[in-house]
């Protein structure tokens, strides 16, 4: 019941009838349902994006005992749109002595790079574009491209702070990177499978969700996913007071817009390997038939971005020293102790 | 289909590599690699090397080359650093260059003739997945694999000893 995937089939059946009905190849209309994916993927992902803005102002606001956006529209619910089209029409500066191509490419890898990994998220029961063998590995893999725009954003620039905050976030990103992909290999370990969609399809009722076989792999994991999201307390790339805003200092209007829109999806893309790795994706508590999947699916991830929202309003920042120290004397070592506890528990238990 | 993923992929990994040799900074020419890497992973997922592609995009794209970026920014190479000896080495890298293409065509002319052919050996359905390719580097292939990471801890100690320089000159 209230499941999207009948529905979904319907209109694609319905349109794919009319476009042979014109005299259109078979492939031809193939190619056209691909692109209609995309585009409603995209857009999906696109309001997610513009909610999860205002929704960030709304809990900071809450936190800071003020009110947050409250005039446009019902309590500020379409201020973010407002303030897209205010970036879209702002004039583009772009700095005299910068390197023009990597300057102008930066946000564009970014952003597109931050959509890409949707590709292979299961958002519900049969919702998923591409159910591929080698799923987790393509979503760690799509996201390491948001190093290279951020070194590009940095370095294109030509200013000593975004080059600052460019290479700060290159070396927490790459060195987070690691501690993350190995507190993966425990859920691996057990699932024997790195797609996406036999993971959550493994994990059909609340006990057998990964969080309680794998606690000390999804704490590396969140904690990880936290600096690779570059937020607070692992914010330096972008530290305020410091930096003034680091790799984005010289961009404005809608390259701006991009950077910010790109660092609110990876805050979502984290939400989403935790929640479909270690806590049962669309599964609901209750086993894979209680109420509409998808919805089960939001209501998880969108928890998960309220916490990361929630470090952000309660935690100071870090120091570079005790950033990189962190990760690689208690992270790395944790993690390394998650693989071998798995693998003696596979060992015993299976 | 498949052809016409196949020409673009090839175009813009020959196309980049190409931009990559006559770009005069080296920070334009580690983005080109970039996307030649990206184009070669797009074959690789072609040819059902799914796990191969998303290795080629995690270390190579990912990690080396951010390693790569890293250094130059830091050497902070200017435009015509290198001018004086480029023209002993443009001539000596094309000729190694000619060289290496020659051997490659003989090569795959005379050994390889299942490759080029039609009807060559249809892949088995598990071929280049995770499991196989495990199997095959912790089974098969065990000692190679471990004397590579003791070569590479190696390098690490190497690095190490070289960036940290002689005792008697830190103090």
């Amino acid at each position: 019941m209230f499941e999207l995937r009948g529905l979904i089939d319907t209109i694609w059946g319905w349109i794919a009838g009319l476009l042979a009905d014109i005299g259109l190849s078979a492939g031809l209309v193939q190619l056209i349902g691909y692109a209609i994916i995309a585009a409603v993927l995209f857009g999906v992902i696109a309001l997610v994006v513009l909610f999860l803005v205002w929704w960030e102002r709304k809990v900071s606001a809450k936190m800071q005992d003020r009110l947050g956006p409250m005039r446009v529209g019902w309590h500020g619910i379409i201020q973010t749109i407002a303030d897209a089209m205010k970036l879209l029409q702002k004039e583009d500066i772009t700095p005299k002595n910068i390197d023009f191509p990597i300057h102008f490419w930066a946000p564009v890898i970014t952003f597109v790079a931050a959509f890409m990994v949707y590709v292979t998220v299961p958002f519900g029961k049969g919702l998923i574009v591409a159910d591929l063998n080698v799923g987790v590995l393509y979503i760690i893999a799509i996201t390491t491209f948001t190093v290279i725009g951020l070194l590009m954003a940095g370095w294109g620039s030509n200013n000593k702070y975004a080059l600052l905050g460019g290479f700060r976030s290159a070396a927490q990103v790459v060195s987070y990177e690691v501690p993350l992909t190995l507190s993966l290999l425990g859920v691996i370990m057990i699932s024997q499978t790195l797609s996406l969609g036999t993971i959550v399809g493994q994990q059909d009722g609340f006990f057998k969700w990964y969080v309680w076989r794998q606690p000390l792999g999804f704490v590396i994991f969140w904690i990880a996913a936290t600096a690779e999201c570059n937020r607070t307390p692992f914010d330096l790339p972008e530290a305020d007071s410091e930096l003034v805003a680091g790799f984005v200092t010289e961009y404005s209007g809608m390259k701006f817009a991009m950077f910010f829109l790109a660092e609110f999806l990876n805050m979502f893309t984290a939400s989403v390997v935790a929640v479909t790795l270690f806590f049962g994706g669309w599964m609901s508590p209750f086993g894979p038939d209680f109420g509409p999947s998808w919805l089960w699916f939001f209501a998880k991830t969108f928890f998960f971005v309220f916490v990361l929202m929630w470090f952000r309003w309660t935690y100071p920042r870090l120091r570079v020293d005790q950033l990189m120290g962190f990760a690689w004397k208690v992270l790395l070592p944790l993690a390394f102790l998650n693989i071998l506890l798995t693998g003696l528990g596979i060992y015993i238990f299976d | 289909m498949d052809a016409i993923v196949f020409w673009i992929a090839a175009g813009v990994a020959v196309a980049a590599a190409v931009n990559l040799i006559i770009q005069a900074r080296p920070i334009n020419s580690v983005l080109s690699l970039v996307v030649v890497l990206f184009a070669l992973a797009v074959i690789y997922l072609q040819l059902s090397a799914e796990f191969i592609a998303a290795l080629q995009i995690i270390i190579y794209a990912g990690a080396i080359m951010v390693l790569f970026l890293f250094v130059v920014m830091l050497l902070n190479l200017k435009q015509g650093d290198e001018e004086g000896r480029r023209g002993v080495l443009h001539s000596f890298g094309l000729l190694l260059g000619g060289a290496i293409l020659l051997e490659i065509s003989i090569v795959i002319r005379l050994f390889v003739p299942s490759a080029i052919h039609p009807g060559a050996q249809a892949i088995t359905s598990n071929f280049g997945s995770v499991g196989q390719i495990g199997r095959l580097l912790f089974d098969d292939y065990l000692l190679p694999f471990e004397l590579t990471s003791i070569l590479l801890l190696i390098t690490v100690a190497g690095a190490l000893v070289l960036a940290a320089g002689r005792r008697e000159e830190r103090e």
